[in-house]
């Protein structure tokens, strides 16, 4: 519990409709996009300017106060979910575009604007920014920095670290780093980097310089079939051997596609064990040439089935059962867990196999979507929580397929971040002196440990449990947003 | 030979013996004077893995950059950043360290854009891993991406995984004869259009701009800017890559990055201009406070390049909170300060 005399002074810093402590408020920010994990917060701040949170920090500082940051709360790993004692510093208020220069192509934002609104406020330059993590509608900036937000476009386009040039960050001191600039680069060690990705550990963000791109002249997507799951991802392997990166390129397998079928009747294959989407962008000659590859190697690998959207709506239509495939799942039982793991493309054939034998060992149906083009994979197991022990069965089979793909070189993580959920998966994916040195970077940032203690890198003792997303009855939070 | 490195630098690490990273000794010039013992890391070489259909390849720190862009160049990849060799040996682990990119640099990406995983002993003989070999991966805080550009100061790489991409299928050069001014403005104009523009340069009254796509996609591009087209346009390239250019040869040359809108410096001195606008490359001997200033109005920073280093060393100095931060960073992965000893700041 934060004292009264600590409310009080916090109370100084900033206007009384900022500062949040009755319960009634206090609910909304018991948990993020996960919200299996809950904790009410103690105190909730709203600054409304960089000055204040750069006030809110010094105090904490002082007073030796944890702060846990909050953007729009939409992340997936309890990266946001509230510490006892802590201020949550929400950063929602700070929601301007300062600056949009459309010759240089960049814009100055603040952490609370959110992801969609800035290509929608570039559009009228014919600019956008790349980056589209599927909750892109509701998540703003400073949480997509925190978490080095991905999307569907990643393999061509890059994640977060790659469409920004410059932040203002405070340390939990109060001192203002600016780190990058509007060059392409800058002196010493690269900090942007470090900070991309860091979970609200390192510093508080208040302004973020985005890259913006020029929009593509023209995109299409070509559907393709498969009898056999590893014909599918060998034909992933293909299309990027002849030379083609697609700006998305996603699977479904055969569960997955009949639930999204079900769901949105996007006109999909039935009979069929993965279903390819693969979308190619850019200058109308350029994707002209690609569609024709594509198709080209789709067929050599031995589809059975291919299809190419002839128009905006078509393509639009091929894209809303991938979009929808996470509720269209939900709807097959009662609970799922989805996982987060990144695996080398070529190891898929092998890890859709352990799962597959591993769903019939734990008697949980497994649906898969994957990005395939950069090799994240989201298994969504199937369950219900109402049945004695199915939740732990379904947890230890996630635990098992986060450790299946690091045994394959992958990752626990492609894009949900660490947060508290993975917390004791990170005991898997790293040894003692990766995670050690870990600990070094935070302390060369935060040596008392205040800025969102107990997150993203467990403390060495601790290398215990599994944990995973966790929806009931098919209702994620944010049910609005479209999630792939 | 892993073993042998890690010897080694346990011993420096005791008897607080400074080291120099060396690899092919290709860019030995960059940077401040160091001071130490020698460590060659040509001896750890050989590539580790490389599968063109992942788009990653990882090789030991001493694999000389052309073995790695020949075995690529056979399966139709390449390394986008297009790292320059400047005429020498050049080796993966001093490129990642020296995180210098080529001039796709604004088009495709830098060199810390690539680099997936790194491999490392840290400044007590350490061995680290970290990334991978995947392209989405936010386990962890990005040590590879922060040991680009560290000129080896917080550790020695000793392997590196990169995203490769595929060669282009057709490229074309064209040149335009245009005044600093109207080159900067088009430049950054065309850079905001669907065109598949790969690189930029202007020089002498010249605009030199390449293109890179499907053949069809290029012609169309070509077509509709004009210009003139440049025959020999890789060694044109190559050359300005590596600095193999007589303009290249005046001393001291210094490296101005900067908002690439930012409008004719007007300093009077020798230039060329890369990446866009971005880098803006002086042979000038004004006082590098001047340089600095220039370069920081115009939203950048200023390195002495090539030459001798003016008194507040090569690299623009840190704000005081950045220098600390820096300074704790080197402190916790290399605490006696062995490694390139006052390379990038004077103090660690």
């Amino acid at each position: 519990m934060l004292s009264p005399a600590f409310l009080s002074k916090l109370r100084r810093l900033l206007p009384a409709h900022c500062v949040l402590n009755e319960r009634e408020d206090l609910l909304p920010f018991e948990s993020d996009g996960l919200a299996v994990y809950r904790n009410t917060p103690d105190v909730v701040a709203l600054p409304e300017n960089e000055a204040q949170v750069a006030a809110i920090l010094k105090l904490c500082h002082a007073e030796k106060v944890a702060v846990v940051a909050r953007g729009a709360g939409t992340g997936l790993s309890a990266g946001a979910i509230p510490v006892d004692g802590a201020v949550l510093l929400v950063l929602a208020k700070l929601n301007r575009i300062k600056a949009i220069d459309p010759l240089t192509r960049t814009a100055v934002i603040e952490p609370g604007v959110r992801n969609l609104a800035i290509s929608e406020a570039v559009a009228g330059h014919n600019l956008y920014y790349a980056p589209d993590p599927s909750s892109q509608i509701a998540c703003s900036i400073g949480g997509n920095v925190a978490e080095n937000s991905g999307g569907v476009h990643c393999l061509k386009y890059g994640l977060t670290v790659h469409n920004i040039m410059k932040l203002r960050a405070w340390t939990i001191d109060g001192q203002l780093l600016e780190i990058g600039n509007e060059s392409l680069d800058a002196p010493g060690y690269d900090l942007l980097a470090l900070l991309t990705g860091s979970e609200g550990m390192l510093a508080v963000i208040t302004e973020v310089t985005v890259k913006l791109l020029p929009r593509p002249e023209r995109a299409q997507v070509v559907l393709a079939a498969f009898d056999d799951v590893a014909k599918a991802g060998a034909a992933v392997g293909n299309i990027i051997a002849a030379g083609v990166i697609p700006a998305g390129l996603e699977m479904m397998d055969r569960l997955a596609i009949q639930a999204a079928e079900a769901f949105v009747h996007a006109g999909y294959p039935l009979d069929c064990e993965a279903l390819l989407l693969c979308e190619v962008d850019g200058v109308n000659e350029e994707v002209s040439a690609d569609i024709y590859t594509v198709r080209k190697v789709l067929e050599a690998s031995g589809a059975i089935e291919i299809r190419t959207a002839e128009s905006e709506a078509q393509r639009l239509k091929f894209w809303a059962g991938r979009k929808a495939a996470f509720p269209a799942v939900g709807r097959l039982a009662p609970d799922y867990y989805c996982m987060d793991g990144t695996i080398p493309r070529g190891a898929l054939p092998h890890v859709l196999k352990r799962i597959s034998e591993m769903s019939a060992e734990y008697g949980l149906a497994v649906a898969n979507v994957f990005h395939a083009g950069d090799g994240n994979l989201h298994p969504l197991i199937l369950f219900d929580a109402n049945q004695p022990g199915e939740l732990a069965k379904a947890e230890a089979f996630g635990g098992k397929i986060l450790e299946l793909c690091v045994e394959v070189g992958g990752t626990i993580t492609g894009e949900h971040g660490v947060g508290l959920e993975k917390i004791n998966q990170m005991c898997a994916q790293f040894a003692t002196p990766e995670l050690s040195r870990f600990h070094d970077v935070k302390a060369a940032f935060d040596p008392d440990k205040l800025l969102n203690p107990g997150k993203a890198v467990p403390e060495l003792h601790r290398c215990a449990e599994w944990g995973a997303m966790h929806v009931h009855g098919g209702q994620l939070t944010h049910p609005e947003l479209p999630r792939f | 030979m892993l073993d042998t490195l890690i010897e080694r630098i346990r011993a420096a690490h005791e008897s607080n013996t400074p080291l120099i990273i060396q690899g092919g000794g290709s860019k030995t010039f960059y940077g401040n004077a160091d001071e130490g013992e020698v460590l060659s890391t040509r001896a750890l070489a050989g590539i580790v893995d490389y599968q063109p259909k992942e788009l990653v390849l990882t090789a030991r720190a001493g694999t000389p950059l052309a073995e790695i862009e020949g075995l690529l160049a056979e399966q139709n990849q390449m390394l986008a950043f297009e790292p320059p060799h400047f005429g020498g040996p050049a080796t993966l682990g001093g490129c990642i360290a020296a995180g210098l990119s080529g001039p796709r640099r604004p088009y495709a990406g830098a060199a810390r854009d690539f680099v997936l995983g790194v491999r490392m002993v840290d400044g007590t003989g350490q061995p680290l891993r970290f990334g991978g070999q995947v392209i989405k991966n936010v386990a962890g805080y990005d040590v590879s991406r922060l040991m680009v550009g560290a000129l080896g100061t917080l550790g020695l790489i000793t392997e590196v995984s990169l995203k490769v991409l595929p060669k282009p299928a057709a490229e074309s050069t064209l040149q335009f004869e245009l005044d600093e001014a109207t080159a900067i403005l088009k430049m950054n104009q065309w850079a905001g259009q669907p065109l598949p523009l790969s690189a930029t340069s202007w020089h002498a009254g010249l605009l030199t701009l390449r293109l890179s796509g499907a053949a069809s996609a290029v012609q169309v591009a070509q077509a509709k800017l004009g210009g003139e087209a440049l025959k020999d346009a890789a060694a044109f390239w190559q050359r300005l890559r590596d600095q193999a250019t007589p303009f290249f040869d005046k001393r001291p040359i210094w490296r101005l990055a900067v908002k690439p809108t930012t409008p004719p410096l007007n300093l009077g001195d020798a230039q060329w201009i890369e990446w866009g606008g971005a880098v803006r490359w002086l042979a000038s001997n004004r006082p590098a406070a001047n340089l600095r200033e220039a370069a920081k109005s115009a939203g950048g920073h200023a390195t002495l390049f090539r030459g001798a280093a003016p008194a507040d060393g090569v690299f623009a100095p840190l704000a005081p909170a950045l220098l600390g931060v820096h300074r704790n960073l080197k402190q916790r992965f290399d605490p006696r300060g062995i490694f390139n000893r006052g390379r990038l700041y004077s103090d660690f």
